[in-house]
């Protein structure tokens, strides 16, 4: 027999809260404890972004490639397949097939719709 | 399908627990009882979260150093053994330096993002036989959707910097880390067809009798590789680590913190190296479960024996080791080639993959 739950705690969210306030906790105790060793002190020159000691020339939030844009796009598209693929799977060994068939419809529009973005040419990095 | 199922005797840790908990229970009130389990949680947590990074800090230093043909840290503690623990001292007293150029808050939202996100994570994974913390019926998505948070926090941190090469780190960055997010998530899609449960305590209950990667044979086998390749390039390592290229880059997202705040950049990825592995284990080498192989009562008596945190650390830590290899291995990717990769190659055979395994379990050919 496998025992669920630590404790036998049974509300789930108390515990994910937990482990919530335990990493603000680590990030906040650590963050103390350093305030109160770490030594200060104040040089003009230290507040300067880091550009490997040469002064910062134009605009620091500078232009970006506009693939990335893309790639978050496609990114979207496929994370919701997978959040809708999951229930799925966790079930579709029924009796009858129609869980299967089902999911082939949404699945074929998937890879079509991949196959389409790679003959336009969305997954170039130019 | 075997008809035998082998009876599962490994020591639970629900016989320690519970009676803490009906003992506890006799002189509070419930509300109590359930605050001082949480603390008593919460330290746990903390305790085996910053021992396991220090822990996978010193292995990598010294993997990476024999792989050199090199000796690695050797002067602090035996074989170099305190060498992470007076690193961590170290960078707790560098100073924070303060810079003018920054988003103030967000700049310090983001490591505490970081650290949440691969907490939560941590949470989640099965340590032991009635030694997990967040276990409910959809575990398994609970994980991915915590890990995701990471990427947020990356991005933040690259960008409240308000420097070239952090934002550039920071894009880079986000770009490989949501791409390869649908790989694991796909891979996860196809063990969970396999497992038919999300619950993480299902899925290695699923895998009494024989581990998924030898239950799903081929399917599980690729859907293994992709997992490998995937996972290495959600922790930034190996040769995907062009977000922290220092000979481009120097640092990537995290060039403009400085001490404890780097620090924790630091801790959460060696956190996450932990967890990809241990997710790792949890899909295909049946978390905590020892070996068992049908039929051989007597050997899978005595692999009952060794303590189940054991086998679940010992898989982990050796699917980590891999990944380490990785590192030492293959040369770092350019942005497009590692774009591709991921888009042209492991999404297509990882969408098979899905179709492979749906088949092989409907026909009835798996283990």
């Amino acid at each position: 027999m496998i025992s669920l739950a630590i404790f036998g705690i049974e509300n789930i969210g108390v515990l994910a809260i937990t482990a919530l306030v335990t990493g603000v906790a680590l990030v906040a105790l650590a963050m103390w404890i350093a305030g109160m060793i770490s030594p200060r002190s104040f040089n003009p020159q230290k507040g300067e972004a880091y550009e490997c000691g040469i002064p910062t020339r134009g605009e620091s939030m500078s232009q970006f490639h506009v693939g990335y844009y893309l790639f978050a796009i496609l990114f979207l598209m496929f994370d919701i397949e997978t959040v809708f693929l999951l229930p799925w799977a966790v079930n579709f060994i029924t009796p009858d097939s129609s869980g299967v068939l089902g999911v082939a419809v949404f699945f074929v529009i998937l890879v079509l719709g991949l196959a389409y973005a790679w003959k336009k040419g969305a997954l170039e990095w130019k | 399908m075997q008809d035998t199922t082998i009876v599962n005797n490994t020591f639970d840790f629900g016989t320690i627990t519970t009676p803490v908990n009906d003992w506890l229970n006799s002189f509070m009130p419930q509300w109590l009882t359930t605050t001082v389990e949480c603390v008593a949680v919460g330290v746990g947590l903390l305790l085996v979260y910053a021992l396991l990074a220090l822990f996978y800090i010193y292995f990598e230093r010294k993997v990476c150093a024999f792989f050199q043909c090199r000796l690695g840290p050797n002067r602090v503690g035996p074989w170099g053994l305190l060498q992470s623990f007076a690193d961590m001292f170290k960078i707790l007293i560098k100073e924070l330096i303060e810079l003018r150029h920054i988003d103030k808050f967000l700049f310090a939202l983001a490591p505490y993002l970081v650290i949440i996100a691969s907490m939560l994570c941590f949470a989640c994974l099965p340590w032991g036989n009635g030694l997990q913390i967040i276990d409910f019926n959809i575990g398994i998505f609970f994980l991915i959707a915590c890990s995701s948070i990471g990427v947020l926090g990356i991005l933040l941190a690259g960008w409240s910097s308000n420097n070239k090469f952090t934002l550039i780190g920071a894009l880079r960055s986000g770009a490989q880390m949501v791409s390869y997010e649908l790989s694991i998530g796909l891979c996860i899609v196809t063990m969970v067809c396999l497992a038919g449960t999300m619950s993480i305590t299902g899925i290695v209950e699923a895998q009494t009798d024989t581990w998924f990667i030898f239950k799903g044979h081929i399917a599980a086998l690729i859907a293994f590789i992709i997992y490998m390749i995937a996972g290495t390039a959600e922790t930034n390592r190996g040769p995907f680590d062009l977000p922290e290229a220092e000979s481009e880059l120097t640092a990537g997202y995290h060039t403009e913190y400085s001490g404890i705040h780097f620090g924790f950049f630091y801790l959460a990825e060696y956190l996450n190296l932990f967890i990809v592995s241990g997710v790792a284990t949890l899909l295909f080498f049946g978390g905590w479960m020892p070996l068992h192989i049908s039929g051989w009562d007597g050997f899978n008596m005595v692999m009952d024996y060794i303590p189940t945190p054991i086998w679940f650390i010992g898989k982990a830590v050796a699917l980590s080791f891999i990944i380490i290899w990785f590192k030492w291995t293959f040369p770092r990717l350019r942005i497009d080639q590692l774009l591709s990769l991921e888009w042209k190659y492991l999404l297509p055979i990882n969408l098979f993959n899905l179709v492979l395994m749906v088949a092989l379990i409907t026909l009835g050919l798996t283990l």
